[in-house]
């Protein structure tokens, strides 16, 4: 298997699902001959010309409202954020027209577009940069969120959201970009909605999306190496739809649960999942749900500082030992 | 301020401030230039200059993290605009704000310590280069979101009105801001309402990595204020004399009548967008070479300067000297002032929960903390 980064599993996605089909192409600022303000569409330009790989003005309000129009006309738009920070500006096309198109008419309108960027903290970029909102987007029923943590799951899902006919986010990492992972030379897709187990174990169960997935495997194996613990590390990699059984079937495992997050605790996701687990496992639960979040402010610039305000593996440790 | 049409103006329409080479000579905000007052606005923009060098050192040295926009070769917009402004006036900006904050009389330690993310910083560390601010000094911020502060400005404006003041507010933001939805908003309710702002627009030609005539339909930008039924002038921006005739003009005609103005300055701007931008693909480094060479705001104001005997090369050596010094002060402030606490992640939230003693909710506001 080829070993590729993760901003290349994004290309390859992108550009497969472009050559197989002709009415995908994707727009966003900086994204042509700039090839992406972070490269991911580097020499999409060259290779599929500028009736579809387009560059906007700063409009997001805009481009994503023209992206939508456009997939209500059967097109299949990729709408790139620079960074889901500024999708704050087209929040309402995302939410009251993409994610209500259908609804609104009766099934008579469907919205085949992926809205997707970089979401996340760790780069010292400030509160107004550094927004994760999977939560927001996830709360909107009509609307698909997935967070891939590795190349390989970037690739399979991207290319599963391309061709996915509802609105799906696609929440992607500045950091995990250069992550570099194994991904098949030949096509494959993964499922929306279906969990990954990256580490198996028995003791606790720590689920998390995005970069945290990273964060919590560094701290399963310190936990492993320190005090003998095997932590099972489930990467819930879709937010919606969301993969129940699997979170349920390891809590069933394990007795107990972690919940990671890069984002915010209030509202956060994983506060719809400690509501499931408690609805749907209360009777295996040997101890309180465990959660681990960014620390409840905006967020800060300071260097040293963000690296405490995010989930970190010391963070992720002591509350997995509170719970054991 | 009515306008001043003389018969060579070149004005093109009846919305359009144009002011002739003599008008802006003879402007009563350059006429009433003491020599000092002139090498003050030289030295200022020096400082702005060497300020941000040293910043690009310690960047590239990783002390300053995140986004770093530079302002080098834009000098003599923030000096120009802002030192024709009287008391009660107030400033906005975007991102590319450090201009701004030191032509606003903040001091190059609690800059650089900014950038440094340091408990001395402006913002306390909290913001870092896109988010300075004094208020006291009338600089309501530097902000991230592009376009985000257009309304803001309006609304600063909106204030100064309410309560009954002459000020007016400037409103900054780049070539490719005007492209943004709010500003368009922004517009329309300051020229509705009446509300003292003037949108400066700089249009350093870039907005990242895409030329005007690629994000922009229609041209100039600043004449879209014809739409909204507003006046508005485009410059040069390169000569400080120029920006502040113009911004002299525009600040008695909005004063004078309560109604908002935009502005546009041409200029340039000499590094990548940012500090991570590369800056390899979509200008030639002759074209900023060219510029640099026949249009530089400093070096241009400094051959004005030294034609009217009013700068020495001696004198021009010492400015540039204390700027260097002053500039390398600040690093070493920077570098030696502390982080701030872990605590101060949780401060300067909510203005009750740093106010305890005047609480006026109830209920639970923080949902996880620093020792969880
Ligand atoms: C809403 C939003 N979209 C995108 C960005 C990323 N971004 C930051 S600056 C910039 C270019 C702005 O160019 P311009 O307005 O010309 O100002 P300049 O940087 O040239 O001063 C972009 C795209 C952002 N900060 N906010
Ligand atoms: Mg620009």
């Amino acid at each position: 298997m080829a070993v590729i980064t993760y901003r290349e599993a994004l290309n390859q996605a992108m550009s497969e699902e472009m050559d197989r089909d002709e009415r995908v192409f994707i727009m966003g600022e900086e994204v042509a001959q700039y090839h992406g303000a972070y490269k991911v569409t580097q020499g999409m330009l060259e290779r599929f010309g500028p009736k579809r790989v387009i560059d906007t003005p700063i409009s997001e309000t805009g481009f994503s409202g023209i992206g939508i129009g456009a997939a209500m006309m059967g097109l299949r738009p990729i709408v790139e954020f620079m960074t889901w920070s500024f999708s704050y500006v087209a929040f309402d096309q995302i939410i009251n027209n993409a994610a209500n198109m259908r609804y609104m008419s009766g099934g008579l309108i469907n919205v085949p577009i992926v809205f997707r960027g970089a979401a996340n903290g760790g780069v010292n970029v400030g509160a107004t940069h550094s927004h994760t909102p999977e939560n927001f987007y996830a709360n909107a029923p009509g609307l698909k969120v997935i967070c891939p943590a590795t190349a390989y799951d970037a690739k399979g899902l991207m290319k599963a959201a391309i061709r996915d006919n509802d609105p799906v986010c696609v929440l992607e990492n500045t950091i995990l970009y250069n992550d570099k992972g194994e991904v098949p030379e030949e096509d494959y897709t993964i499922p929306l909605g279906k969990a990954d187990i990256k580490r198996p174990g028995k003791d606790i169960t720590i689920v998390a999306h995005g970069r945290a997935v990273i964060t919590a495997l560094q701290a399963a194996e310190e936990l492993k190496a320190e005090h003998g613990i095997e932590a099972e590390l489930i990467d819930l990699r879709s937010i919606r739809p969301l993969d129940e059984e699997t979170i349920l079937e390891s809590v069933k495992k394990t007795n107990r649960v972690l919940l990671v997050e890069e984002n915010k605790p209030f509202c956060g996701v994983d506060a719809q999942i400690a509501f499931i687990i408690q609805d749907k496992a209360f009777d295996h639960l040997d101890a309180p749900i465990g959660r681990v979040s960014a620390i409840d402010a905006p967020q800060i610039y300071s260097m040293p500082l963000e690296k405490i305000q995010l989930p970190n593996t010391d963070r992720i440790k002591r509350a997995a030992l509170k719970i054991l | 301020m009515t306008r001043k049409k003389t018969d060579s103006s070149p004005e093109t329409s009846e919305y359009q401030l144009c002011l002739t080479e003599k008008q802006v000579v003879e402007a009563k905000v350059n006429k009433k230039l003491t020599s000092e007052e002139k090498i003050d606005l030289y030295r200022l923009m020096m400082r702005i200059r060497r300020f941000e060098e040293r910043a690009v050192q310690s960047y590239q040295r990783g002390k300053i993290g995140g986004f770093c926009h530079t302002y080098i070769g834009q000098e003599s917009v923030a000096v120009g605009t802002l030192s024709v402004l009287k008391k009660e006036d107030q400033a906005i900006s975007a991102y590319r704000d450090h201009g701004q904050g030191l032509a606003l009389g903040m001091n190059m330690n609690e800059c650089m310590a900014e950038l440094y993310g340091k408990w001395t910083g402006c913002s306390k560390g909290k913001g870092g280069s896109m988010h300075y601010f004094a208020p006291e000094k009338r600089f309501w911020g530097g902000h991230g979101i592009v376009g985000a502060q257009t309304p803001l400005g309006a609304g600063i404006a909106f204030a100064l009105k309410y309560q009954g003041t002459q000020g007016v507010c400037l409103c900054y933001l780049g070539d490719g801001a005007v492209n943004q939805g709010a500003y368009h908003e922004a517009l329309n309710l300051a020229a509705l309402w009446e509300l003292p702002v003037i949108f400066i627009i700089e249009n350093n030609q870039y907005s990242m990595g895409t030329s005007q005539e690629r994000s922009s339909a229609g041209n100039p930008l600043a004449k879209r204020a014809e739409g909204y039924g507003m006046r508005w002038a485009k410059a040069p921006g390169n000569d400080l004399a120029t920006v502040r005739a113009y911004t002299g003009a525009a600040l008695d005609y909005v004063r004078e009548t309560s109604r908002p103005m935009i502005l546009e300055f041409d200029t340039y701007r000499y590094r990548g967008h940012s500090m991570s931008d590369p800056d390899q693909t979509y200008r030639s480094k002759e074209e900023i070479a060219e510029y640099k060479k026949s249009s530089d705001p400093i070096d241009h104001y400094a051959s004005i300067l030294e034609k009217e005997k009013v700068l020495t090369a001696e004198l021009k050596d010492t400015i540039d000297k204390e700027a260097k010094a002053e500039a390398s002060d600040a690093a070493d402030y920077a570098e030696e002032s502390p982080f701030p606490p872990p605590e101060d992640i949780m401060k300067d939230i909510y203005w009750e929960t740093d106010n305890p003693d005047h609480k006026t909710s109830e209920g639970t506001l923080f949902f996880n903390s620093l020792n969880d």
